[in-house]
């Protein structure tokens, strides 16, 4: 049990994790992360590089819509962009995954920009209907660009590779997809300990007053929608590599809802949020599918029953989580470190 | 050697017209009140000196040099005009702490790729903005027990002293508070009173406020002007202001006390 904390520097306290326990907890679940690939199947090392993909993403959207307060519905269409930048660099160039995955970021920042740029004059639901056109929009352009994206077939691309070694196998992809989550978080963690995070939160909270202190609204806003966009790219070039082809229907619109159920399912403006709701969204569905093969041997109908429900109890849970932890399933956990922090006395 | 010189402001909105003709100046390094009835356009005086609103008419110099409109307001708070809402304009998901460090926010530089990495000149500022808001502005106002907290969950009176701890953070050359007690109870007031004169006195910075607090107005002003259906009535020091007949016509109405008095009892016999 923890009783207080004395720090003796500032750095101490601006620090992101400022206890010993908090750290040796840290250290605990990096090493579950390397250990998981050497111990599991291949359907749960599949399952945990998708998750690895949907947490990069969902930070960035979580950027943008968490903590800016911008709501966008253009993620899926962002992300298309990263995999395509990917997927032509990959077959038209032989530059290795570090430089092509960053090119796809930028690329898909770039984008991002632009689609930001109507945010200066529209907010809420109007925006979020601009940039679901802007979607729409790059969707139209995957289909029709047919020199460049292949058209309705799409492209595909040759695995990874870096120094002569190539990554094809998902045990392989593995260890680019998670570290690049963690370092990812990392870095999205650390520009809300700076002047450009706070920036966008006052955004977010109060745009009149945050204009009054200096802060540029139309740059801090395009800065957000461009970082934002700049983790669905990389997201997407991820995607690219993983699933190694590339089509318009990869990034359909339900994926940017998807994208936004899992931010707000996790907690908005929280980035402990982002991963939960990642994962959530993620595990939820495959979970309830290995529920229904559990039931199958006692009831032998329940495929039948059980497969047009999924969909059913799945938007039932998001609901649930809406109406129940308006806050998401961070605070969930918030509460439990709250519960064991002064345990085993009551609080 | 006025540091806010108005002259000849108007501003009107549609047929509105809140503001008509307004002059008057602030002296340097003193304390200065806008005083006037509900509508008199004090609040709109203050968003046309930080520049949200856009005056159809006269100029405002700042420092001796002019401000017009197409110096928007982060350009306009980088030069050092700084204020408080009536309303209180915090972050409310944000702690007390991250509120005052935006305050700070013109002063900084760091950039994106910095910020992302949080190392070398990013870390650097970071800390040097904390330590300066830690030791300057958060020991002065006396807040150091709620920095932590999330500004939602603190009573109004704690707020507003957030507010102005944010403010003082863009290290401003002119202050300007727009009712800075209002809502306040005794106590409270007589804190914020001391901190307004205190910051005029060891920060050196010059006040303009908008107060209905009369006795707090006429305590701690060194210059007062009176505003009234958007035009000047008068200006000067708080003993001349209060004995204008003007300024009295436009706090009482048309009559003088003494008739009004005499109404009174006129109707209190009748009844």
């Amino acid at each position: 049990m923890r009783i207080g904390d004395a720090k003796q520097s500032y750095e101490a306290d601006e620090a992101i994790w400022t206890s010993q326990t908090q750290k040796l907890w840290l250290g605990f679940f990096l090493l579950i992360l390397l250990v998981f690939p050497f111990v599991v199947d291949s359907y749960l090392l599949y399952l945990g590089c998708l998750v690895g993909i949907a947490v990069i993403s969902t930070t960035g959207l979580n950027i943008l819509t968490g903590f800016t307060g911008l709501i966008s519905l253009g993620q899926a269409g962002f992300m298309g962009v990263g995999a395509y930048t990917v997927a032509w660099l990959s077959i038209n160039t032989a530059l290795p995954f570090p430089v092509t995955l960053v090119l796809a970021g930028l690329m898909a920042a770039a984008v991002g920009i632009l689609v930001g740029l109507p945010s200066l004059r529209v907010k809420g639901l109007y925006l979020a209907i601009a940039t679901l056109a802007a979607s729409v929009f790059l969707h139209f352009i995957f289909a029709e660009w047919e020199s460049v994206t292949g058209g309705m077939g799409g492209l595909s691309l040759e695995p990874a590779h870096l120094f002569g070694l190539t990554f094809q196998s998902d045990f392989s992809m593995y260890f680019i997809i998670v570290p690049l989550a963690v370092l990812m978080v990392l870095a999205a963690r650390n520009v809300f300990r700076t002047r450009i995070g706070r920036a966008f939160i006052a955004i977010r909270d109060r745009d009149i007053s945050a204009e009054i202190l200096g802060i540029n609204l139309l740059r801090y806003k395009l800065m957000s929608f461009a970082l934002s966009s700049f983790y669905a790219g990389v997201a997407g070039g991820l995607f690219a590599y993983f699933y190694r082809v590339v089509t318009p229907e990869s990034f359909p619109l339900s994926m940017s809802i998807f994208y936004l159920a899992a931010v707000i399912v996790g907690g908005m403006g929280n980035l402990l949020g982002g991963i939960l709701g990642a994962a959530f969204m993620t595990l939820v569905p495959e979970a309830l599918k290995l529920l229904t093969a559990a039931l199958t041997p006692f009831y032998p109908n329940a495929p039948v029953f059980m497969s047009p429900m999924l969909e059913i109890i799945f938007g039932a849970l998001i609901v649930g989580f809406l109406i129940f932890e308006p806050h998401g399933l961070a605070e969930i956990w918030h509460r439990i470190r709250r519960f064991f922090r002064l345990w085993p006395f009551k609080n | 050697m006025s540091i806010l010189e108005i002259s000849n402001l108007s501003l009107s909105f549609g047929g509105v017209k809140a503001l008509q003709d307004v002059s008057f100046r602030v002296p340097e390094n003193t304390v200065t009140t806008i005083i006037g009835p509900n509508g008199a356009g004090k609040t709109s005086l203050f968003n046309c000196i930080s520049g949200f609103y856009k005056p159809q008419q006269g100029t405002i110099r700042y420092q001796g040099q002019p401000l017009p409109g197409s110096i928007k307001p982060p350009k306009r708070a980088a030069l050092g005009l700084a204020r408080t809402f009536q309303n209180i304009a915090l972050f409310r998901g944000m702690t007390v702490l991250d509120n005052i460090k935006l305050g700070a926010h013109v002063h900084m530089k760091s950039g994106l790729l910095s910020a992302l990495a949080y190392f070398g000149p990013a870390r650097r500022e970071e800390m040097e903005v904390r330590k300066e808001v830690e030791e300057r502005i958060i020991d002065f106002l006396e807040i150091d027990h709620i920095r932590r907290q999330p500004v939602a969950s603190l009573s109004y009176g704690l707020q507003k002293r957030v507010e102005l701890a944010r403010a003082l953070a863009m290290q401003p050359k002119v202050l300007m508070l727009d009712e800075p007690v209002a809502g306040m109870n005794r106590e409270e007031k007589e804190d914020m009173a001391r901190f307004i004169l205190d910051i005029r006195e060891e920060w050196g910075v010059t006040v303009l406020m908008v107060e209905h607090d009369m006795g707090m107005v006429m305590d701690i002003s060194d210059h007062i002007a009176v505003l009234n259906f958007g035009q000047v009535i008068t200006e000067g020091l708080p003993a001349d202001v209060q004995n204008n007949p003007e300024v009295i016509k436009a706090y009482l109405g048309n009559s003088d006390i003494d008739s009004l008095r005499k109404k009174l009892n006129a109707e209190g016999e009748a009844a």
